[in-house]
């Protein structure tokens, strides 16, 4: 069994079409391994039935000629995702229960590419969070340990559940969603590759909103390659979404080429930035000169407004966070607060009962920033600096193809142990800039710290040039040989 | 610029989230660390900046104008909390 879960998800793939296994054994095999994994807290539903149900319509159809992409891959599903008939709950008391009676877009090109699932994944409560602490279902516990420790570390977040799931290999492959480094913070904390498209990539239509004008689902795997198979399979245009991009998906996967002679890799000054532990900047320079090896020219570049992505990041999705959250009132679906006489009274006693305090700090923060007298102050304020955040990056792309920094200025850090919310906010420093300006980008695992935890690099694209950040990832791949798994203790 | 415990609260209705008096003065502070730490974008010159609102550019895109959905009020009621007759319920509105 255990051979079968430490397969990629292209070998699951050639070895299910070659006939070296069958569907139903795949899915049996990650079935066992889901139902075996229940310390982590990595899934909030499992689904064993759904991923079996879809392995046996892919045994019948193994041979034939149109045989999806996924046939015979069975998924973990982040909890943001809206599965029919399935508990889709952002990881919020507030959605308690919410069984959707549709289908999100995504999760529907999947299950067309002929995917089976394994079960909705954990995460920060509507996404909100670094270190799936803030979910509703208690922490994600990190399949990693510090060397010589058992002290429980977290797998990041919000992405935290689809992050422990594929290090511990409980799913081959898992969706994410990224607002401001939600798939690529937790991917470096757990050693795996995880990828944001180009805003606009993906559907938005049934993700439980976050900040619309940020969030971007994406894929998690442990290769580039398995992320270029799944975000293939998830990506499209999407009339239901205003915002979807009515381009024809590439065919990344066939065109991965870890090749880079005459691409030149962007080296921001702005990014090295005090307080990161040296294996940190040490990784960035090994990640350097893979690049280099591979044929990349590296330029110094300038973000000059870099500092300021994070305070523009927390103005702009929290004033987002405010408006989409007013939706939860306890009238539609949903937790309702009884007991209380009048409508306004069951709305605020529903909202204090059903959001965390993450949450309720956003949306107070946004409903401020948005208030009559302070809007044009923080809001328009804010987008006007996201403006020059961009711009940033649009010059930065005269000189160069491709962004190299760190994912993340830390390893992963034990639960509980961030408390101050400013000082969660600054994980996502390195990632922030790049959701600002809505630009494809993905973490993949370079090395281990000095406590033996992963670390990640992180590769920013051009819009709508995904093909480049894979390549990029594939070649720092190649040359990184990062083979690390946790050791299991669960 | 700070808020005060009354802001606190007014932001609090605003948002529709009952709040104890205790929960607004363990907020305040927190929301005034943070409202500090970004009113630091005011240093930033964004004289004759347009305020971004897309973030990749694209034309809105306009569709027949026809009834695309409808006829689901059974799936549309599914979740809700209390449903009657074909409706949602709320507590009374009108004395």
């Amino acid at each position: 069994m255990n051979e079968i879960t430490s397969k990629t998800i292209a070998e699951l793939r050639d070895g299910f079409r070659d006939g070296d296994f069958t569907a139903s054994e795949i899915a049996e095999a990650y079935n066992a391994a889901v139902a075996a994994a229940k310390l982590l807290n990595a899934y909030t539903v499992t689904t064993p039935e759904d991923a079996l149900a879809c392995a046996e319509v892919a045994d019948k159809a193994r041979g034939s000629e149109d045989l999806p992409s996924l046939a015979g891959i069975p998924l973990g599903i982040k909890d943001l995702f809206a599965t029919k008939g399935v508990d889709t709950t952002a990881g919020s008391h507030i959605l308690k229960d919410f069984k959707p009676t549709y289908e999100s877009t995504v999760t529907a090109n999947l299950r067309k590419a002929g995917a089976g699932m394994l079960g909705k994944l954990n995460m920060d409560e509507f996404a909100m969070g670094s270190s799936n602490e803030t979910s509703t279902y208690g922490p994600v516990i990190s399949p990693w340990r510090r060397k010589g420790s058992n002290v429980g570390l977290t797998p990041g977040g919000s992405s935290g559940g689809s992050a422990a799931a594929v290090a511990a290999e409980i799913a081959p492959g898992v969706t994410g969603t990224d607002t401001g480094g939600s798939i690529r913070q937790p991917a470096a904390f757990v050693g795996i590759c995880g990828i944001k498209p180009t805003y606009g990539r993906c559907s938005r239509w049934g993700i439980v909103s976050f900040a619309s004008s940020l969030d971007q689902a994406g894929s998690m795997a442990k290769t580039v390659r398995d992320c270029a198979i799944l975000l293939e399979a998830m990506a499209g245009f999407d009339p239901k979404d205003s915002t979807s991009l009515d381009l024809p998906v590439p065919k990344w996967e066939a065109n991965l080429s870890g090749d880079l002679r005459g691409k030149r890799v962007g080296i921001p000054r702005e990014y090295r930035i005090d307080g990161v532990p040296d294996d940190i900047n040490l990784l960035w320079d090994k990640g350097i000169e893979w690049l280099k090896d591979a044929g990349a020219e590296p330029v110094e570049i300038s973000l000059p407004h870099t500092k300021y992505a994070l305070p523009t990041y927390y103005i702009i999705a929290p004033a987002e966070a405010s408006s989409n959250l007013a939706r939860y009132d306890g009238v539609r679906y949903g937790l309702r607060e009884e007991g209380v006489k009048t409508l306004d009274d069951m709305y605020a006693a529903t909202r204090a009962a059903g959001f965390g305090a993450e949450v309720k700090r956003r949306v107070m923060i946004g409903t401020y920033v948005l208030s009559a007298g302070f809007y044009d102050a923080y809001f328009t304020k804010a987008q006007r600096v996201r403006a020059l955040i961009k711009q940033d990056f649009a010059r930065a792309f005269e000189q160069c193809d491709m962004i190299l920094t760190p994912t993340a200025p830390s390893a992963a850090f034990g639960i509980g142990e961030t408390t101050d919310p400013l000082a969660m906010y600054l994980n996502d420093v390195f990632a922030v800039p790049a959701s600002l300006a809505g630009l494809p980008a993905m973490s993949v695992p370079g090395g281990l710290d000095e406590n033996g935890l992963p670390l990640g690099l992180h590769v920013i694209g051009k819009e709508l040039d995904e093909q480049m950040v894979l390549n990029a990832g594939l070649a720092i791949e190649e040359r990184a040989g990062f083979t690390a798994r946790p050791e299991k203790w669960w | 610029m700070s808020v005060t415990n009354e802001q606190v609260r007014h932001i609090a209705r605003l948002a529709r989230i009952a709040m104890s008096d205790e929960e607004i003065e363990r907020l305040a502070p927190e929301l005034n660390a943070i409202i500090g730490w970004v009113e630091q974008l005011g240093e930033v010159n964004t004289d004759g900046i347009e305020p971004l609102t897309a973030v990749i550019d694209q034309k809105l895109r306009l569709r027949e104008d026809a009834v695309t959905d409808g006829d689901c009020r059974d799936d549309v009621l599914a979740n809700a909390p209390a449903a009657q007759h074909g409706f949602f319920a709320v507590p009374k509105v009108i004395e």
